[in-house]
């Protein structure tokens, strides 16, 4: 019961900071829109897109990027919520948490729910926004999409809280935005093709391959299309677990890499 | 009895009993044949050189394909897919149509300006009607009374008086006319200009253009839209036009002749055709070389599945 109240306790506080910062909403709406509605339609006649599982026939460009739109809000706001935790663990809510009788790893993982949830509310405002431009999906799709985007912003938030047991300044958060968010982003199927990056780039290609993002991007883009991709299912889901275990190591007061970091 | 007829209408009603589509590849010299309800290619059969134009006899027992350049139009049995005669046409048919008394087929020769009136029972060539420069679209009027060719350079509609094989009038139209289509009640007759970009809509009783459609896809040259292939739903809701390279189908009200929707299917959109009762439209790709379907009520492409090389003509068997 104290689990579930320490939980609920969590991902209402969560539910509550977002709610009154208006403006992390905007803004995580405003970046995928402007994706949407301006990058999008400058592409449209430049890229082809040929027929490519889960399409069943030719879509628009505007279209394919809408997987990947949803992925960069649960990236952007994963790494947000949990490199949070570099201040709050100092002087926030956190502070007093982590040092609760309760279990740190169940804390962790609390927090990481907390943050995919609030992820899921900005991705659903997205397609709801998309829908206005006609990128309509079934309403099975959005329904069969929810779970995997969950997996999805675990696995994104799981990496953003690994890697904020490294950092011992929110000021960093630019040094991870330049080398962790902005590759991953580009160098996945979120906004191209893996098979027209091939055509330009083989190595590029290989690496997007080996990007979990990539396979996060893909089971979006088939879970939106009533579809399971398995491999990319399984590959999102053991990155997500293996970045939760590593998380939860780094931020063990007796073993972590922060404590180490620091030298205490 | 009740039951068996409740089962043939449950049968129907599930769509178990698809239409089957035919695609003349031109640059297969096969036809890919399509179950319209799993959406896949059943069989590809061999045929003339470059297979384009495909109609059936109103039976459905029979198909006929344009082999071009085999100066021939093969007679296929639909039942064995066996060719079973060629009919004597001319030099390089491209398009036909068949008169509705069944036996009169009106074929193009493009290369000789010429078209040429073939008795499919005989097998004789009755008539050769002199008309413009490279003729290509042809239609007959659903009363029989009219038989209408579009000559590509000429940019002229040929009206022939089906009862004595003579061209009797001409209608200019935007440049290079290439597919025309009566309405259901024939009191309409929509032309579709490539090079001119336009369809026209004609009234027949006039032999007058009375509407002319323009279209413009946001994002595509205003050069690539090039119309081709139309069809018109027999409620006279909608007008189906085949864009060519501009890669879209274009929906028009056909009662305000306005552009309702642009669809994306595959590259050159070329020829259009209906199945299972017009709830489903069927677009050649020829560039692609695939089909793409789309659902007529929702006005949404739902596939689009490949066929051979450079897919041009499209019949449809219920």
């Amino acid at each position: 019961m104290k689990y579930w109240m320490a939980f609920c306790g969590i991902v209402t506080r969560e539910l509550r900071r977002f709610w009154h910062q208006k403006a992390r909403l905007v803004s995580a709406l405003v970046r995928p829109l402007l994706w949407l509605v301006v990058f999008a339609a400058g592409f449209r006649a430049a890229l082809g897109i040929a027929i490519i599982p889960p399409y069943s026939t030719y879509i628009t460009y505007d279209v394919y990027i809408v997987p990947g739109l949803a992925g960069i809000i649960l990236l952007f706001n994963g790494m947000q919520s949990s490199l949070s935790m570099v201040y709050d663990r100092e002087m926030g809510s956190m502070k007093v948490l982590l040092t609760s009788p309760l279990p740190r790893p169940f804390l962790l993982v609390s927090k990481l729910v907390a943050g995919a949830l609030i992820s899921l509310l900005q991705v659903y405002a997205f397609f709801a926004l998309a829908w206005f431009f006609d990128i309509q999906m079934s309403l099975l799709g959005y329904l069969f999409a929810a779970p995997m985007l969950f997996v999805t912003a675990i696995m994104v938030g799981a990496l953003g809280l690994l890697l904020s047991s490294f950092i011992r300044q929110l000021e960093n958060f630019a040094g991870v935005m330049n080398f962790v968010v902005f590759p991953m982003f580009f160098l996945s199927s979120a906004l191209y093709p893996l098979w027209k990056l091939k055509e330009s780039n083989t190595i590029l290609y290989y690496i997007a391959q080996y990007n979990p993002f990539t396979h996060g991007v893909e089971l979006i883009r088939f879970a939106l299309y009533e579809q399971v991709n398995v491999m990319a299912f399984v590959i999102t889901l053991l990155t997500a677990v293996v970045f939760c275990g590593a998380a939860i190591y780094g931020y063990d007061p007796k073993r972590g890499m922060h404590n180490r970091k620091a030298g205490r | 009895m009740k039951k068996r007829l409740l089962a043939l209408s449950l049968l129907i009603s599930n769509g178990v009993l698809a239409d089957t589509a035919y695609v003349t590849n031109e640059k297969d010299d096969t036809i890919s044949v399509i179950n319209t309800e799993t959406l896949k290619v059943t069989d590809t059969i061999d045929v003339g050189m470059r297979p384009r134009g495909i109609i059936f006899s109103q039976d459905f027992r029979y198909l006929y394909i344009c082999a071009s350049n085999s100066d021939a139009v093969q007679v296929m049995d639909v039942n064995t897919h066996q060719i079973i005669h060629n009919l004597p046409s001319g030099e390089d048919p491209e398009q036909f149509a068949l008169h509705p008394n069944n036996r009169h087929l009106y074929i193009a020769n493009e290369d000789d300006a010429v078209v040429t009136v073939v008795d499919t029972e005989k097998r004789d060539v009755i008539a050769q009607i002199d008309v413009g420069v490279e003729p290509e679209g042809m239609a007959a009027s659903p009363d029989g009374k009219w038989v209408i060719n579009t000559s590509e350079t000429t940019n002229m509609l040929h009206w022939i008086d089906a009862s004595t094989q003579t061209l009797v009038d001409n209608t200019l139209v935007d440049q290079r006319p290439r597919h025309v289509e009566f309405t259901d009640d024939g009191k309409s007759l929509w032309a579709s200009s490539e090079i001119g970009g336009t369809v026209s809509v004609i009234d027949v009783a006039t032999r007058q253009i009375s509407h002319t459609i323009r279209f413009k896809i946001p994002g595509v040259h205003r050069d690539k839209i090039q119309p081709v292939g139309v069809k018109l739903t027999a409620d006279g809701k909608y007008a189906f036009v085949a864009l060519g390279p501009a890669n879209h189908v274009a929906v028009v009200d056909a009662n305000t002749f306005e552009v309702l929707d642009y669809l994306l299917v595959g590259r050159r959109v070329w020829q259009l055709a209906f199945a299972d009762n017009q709830t489903r439209l069927l677009t050649t790709n020829g560039v692609s070389g695939d089909v793409s379907v789309i659902d007529v009520d929702k006005l949404k492409v739902i596939k689009t599945l490949k066929v051979g090389r450079y897919p041009w003509g499209v019949a449809v068997k219920p």
